[in-house]
């Protein structure tokens, strides 16, 4: 699989650890999914950590636009954790990063929720 | 295929043409040959990179938005490297779309649209993207990424 997505619970925070790539053919659907399942089972504080992911294209891009639009008209929070400097240059250049919550400590994310 | 003069082949030319069906499945085999020639043309990584995703984004874009993900219709990509630059270029079978209108993705009303950043990736990362509508029908699109000089290779 193109992307593997496991999850965590740390307090009321669901972290998501990705691993692999988000794109137009692979990726993205998987984390819609995830992150629907999320919010359907009540987890509305959300942190995808981004760590492990080594690409993502501008669907893939789109896709974290959509869960975080998606996460927040329900109320809730969607974060990101761990950026890798790709990552970080596509939301930049395109202003994301000034959408985003962005951390590079766990600690420090989780903290953020409360 | 004829040449237009700003596809005239040097002698010393690597020319690879590569026909895919239109399925998301294919856009990683042309995105790999991207990747080793990038690595040919001496790009620094980061750059080969960027470069990469530029020819990815554009074959995603001919197959979803071109051919509408019509399997039975082609995507034809030609790379050129040449001594100065890498030449790509990318036709699908699609009537196009007004590349003259684009939204602007970092405009604060568009932020939060999930879609429409793949063209702005393109320009950001190749040195020119133009967009050409072909007469038999089809766009073509064609971006060029210039070669780093000898200069920036040398180690003193």
């Amino acid at each position: 699989m193109s992307l593997t997505i496991s999850h965590r619970n740390v307090g009321d925070v669901t972290i998501l650890d990705l691993s692999g790539k988000i794109t137009i053919g692979e990726g993205s659907v998987q984390l819609r999914e995830a992150v629907k399942s999320l919010l359907e089972n009540g987890n509305k504080h959300i942190l995808l950590n981004l760590g492990d992911v080594s690409y993502v294209d501008s669907s893939g891009i789109g896709e974290l636009v959509h869960s975080y639009t998606t996460v927040k008209n329900q109320q809730g929070q969607l974060k990101l954790l761990n950026l890798t400097k790709k990552i970080q240059d596509l939301l930049m250049i395109t202003k994301l990063l000034t959408v985003f919550d962005t951390f590079d400590n766990e600690a420090d994310a989780i903290a953020s929720f409360s | 295929m004829e040449a237009t003069p700003n596809e005239s082949l040097g002698a010393a030319d690597t020319v690879i043409e590569i026909t895919i069906a239109s399925h998301f499945r294919f856009v990683e085999i042309v995105g790999v040959v991207a990747d080793q020639l990038t690595q040919m043309a001496g790009f620094e990584a980061e750059s080969a990179d960027w470069v990469g995703l530029a020819v990815r984004e554009s074959i995603v874009n001919a197959i979803k938005h071109g051919n509408q993900l019509d399997a039975s219709k082609p995507v034809r990509v030609r790379f050129q490297l040449t001594d100065e630059q890498l030449i790509v270029v990318v036709r699908d079978c699609g009537n196009g779309f007004d590349f003259n209108h684009l939204a602007d993705p970092c405009a604060p009303e568009n932020l939060l649209n999930p879609n429409g950043r793949g063209i702005f990736y393109m320009r950001t990362f190749m040195d020119n993207v133009e967009f050409l509508l072909q007469g038999q029908g089809g766009l073509e699109v064609r971006m060029v990424k210039h070669r780093p000089t000898n200069q920036n290779h040398r180690s003193c």
